[in-house]
């Protein structure tokens, strides 16, 4: 009876913590689908395929912040491996510098959604965030790996 | 009996390594075929940047924001299956860079991969696409590579495992991979098409990353573009043919000529994620083209035949 219950309890024990790791890989992957999705709308409107509308900038600066503010706890030591993760190993051995970048992104979203009020500073501001927050992150810390 | 069959072997032996040696001559392009040329500087400036010279052969920074791309003093280490190369320093440095270079030793380093010393130089250097550039493009991006500073501090000798450090061997490498010579465009394709065909096989060097590779590191020509194993093992390099490219996940539809081109010019892709890895440093040289070339690079990538490549692991 006993060894039945250490049995299940073992089994239950690895079972959560394989949820728990494809649960915060998940959420990491859809705050960062929410951060393509808000950029997709932006480069629209920078490509003057759609027509510059405030409301929606004001939408893209604030999920960009929203995720600057809830990623920084997504990466437990646990949530290396679980799921299927871009996330390159390098990050847990530089979390300090991944943390800051994060900050970095809220930061310069918050700047950004104060002083953008055209397509002109939307072009900078927006330009500047991809390139530098984005891709400066992408490019040292996201591996693709298929 | 055992005297003769022994000098027979010796002499065979002699007379293969002779053979040898004579098969894998270096091959030099002499000043005396150069025409007349005055540099355009402007085109200069788009080769280094289509080519990407910087990416390899910037003094590198743990912090890649700090790396000046003008600033070529070499010292990248390129981990592969062969060892670890170091990148050279190309700045026009008289004693660590290139500065004593004549443009036929540099011609002859991109067409021929063989250095002003007369030595192979290993293909990490891609002169096997490089060898597609034209002439004027050649000399134009030397002539701009001179304008840049002189960076000093000559960069250690690659680590590579025997016997692949020793460069005689890649003549013989040579013979088996290194065909072809500058582009010559196909009267039957539109100018836009000739010129991203030239863009991509040549200073662009896709393929050298976007392909699998054999054993001895060449190339598989019937998968080129098809994507495969970053040199370093780390990371999977896409498959960039519309086999490969698709709009998202659960799209059907290939990336258009339009994406392309967008993507390369802003590093954002069809769905609004940017760019990882080490196609961010691409953008960041290819985000200075000009809009007509990056339009060409689109409508030729677009227009790759599908092809299959190898599968990442762990894939179905």
């Amino acid at each position: 009876m006993i060894r039945t219950i250490f049995v299940v309890a073992a089994i239950s024990l690895g079972v959560c913590t394989a949820i728990a790791q494809q649960d915060t890989i998940a959420a990491r992957k859809a705050l960062m689908k929410a951060n393509g999705d808000q950029a997709n709308i932006g480069v629209a409107m920078m490509k003057g395929e759609a027509p510059f509308d405030i409301d929606k900038v004001h939408k893209i600066f604030a999920a960009w912040q929203d995720a600057a503010a809830k990623m920084p706890s997504l990466f437990p030591d646990n949530s290396k491996e679980g799921g299927e993760t871009a996330a390159d190993p390098k990050i847990w051995a530089n979390l300090d510098d991944v943390k800051a970048r994060f900050a970095k992104l809220g930061a310069d979203a918050k700047d950004a959604d104060a002083k953008v009020t055209d397509l002109n500073s939307f072009k900078a501001a927006f330009g500047n965030i991809g390139k530098n927050d984005c891709g400066g992150c992408h490019q040292q810390y996201r591996i693709k790996k298929s | 009996m055992i005297r003769r069959a022994a000098l027979a072997a010796s002499a065979a032996a002699v007379i293969a390594l002779v053979l040898l040696w004579v098969l894998t001559i270096p091959e030099v392009v002499p000043a005396s075929v150069l025409p007349p040329h005055t540099p355009d500087l402007d085109n200069g400036k788009v080769m280094f940047a289509i080519g990407g010279c910087a990416s390899c052969h910037a003094t590198p920074n743990a912090d890649s924001a700090k790396i000046v791309r003008t600033e070529l003093g070499g010292g990248l280490a390129l981990p592969s299956p062969f060892g670890t190369f170091y990148v050279p320093n190309i700045s026009p440095d008289l004693v660590d860079g290139i500065g004593a270079w004549s443009e036929a030793d540099f011609v002859t380093a991109l067409w021929k991969g063989t250095s002003p010393r007369g030595r192979h130089l290993f293909p990490a250097f891609p002169y096997p696409s490089f060898q597609h550039m034209e002439l004027a493009d050649v000399r134009d991006l030397f002539a701009y590579l001179k304008t840049l500073p002189p960076v000093p501090g000559r960069v250690r000798r690659h680590d590579l495992a025997f016997p692949f450090s020793i460069r005689r061997l890649v003549g013989l490498w040579k013979l088996l991979f290194l065909h072809g010579g500058p582009y010559t465009p196909d009267p039957g394709q539109s100018a836009q098409l000739n010129r991203g065909a030239y863009l991509v096989n040549g200073p662009g060097h896709c393929a050298e990353c976007h392909s699998p590779r054999n054993l001895l590191g060449a190339i598989i020509d019937s998968e080129r573009f098809a994507g495969g194993p970053a040199a370093d093992g780390k990371s999977w390099v896409p498959n960039i043919t519309p086999a490969g490219l698709r709009r998202s996940a659960d799209d059907h539809m290939a990336w258009s000529q339009k994406d392309v081109a967008s993507y390369l010019a802003d590093g954002f892709d069809p769905s609004g994620d940017y760019a990882g890895g080490a196609m961010v440093e691409v953008i960041r040289n290819t985000s200075l083209l000009p809009a007509a070339d990056l339009a060409a690079i689109g409508a030729y990538v677009a227009s790759l035949p599908p092809r299959q490549g190898p599968k990442p692991p762990g894939k179905k």
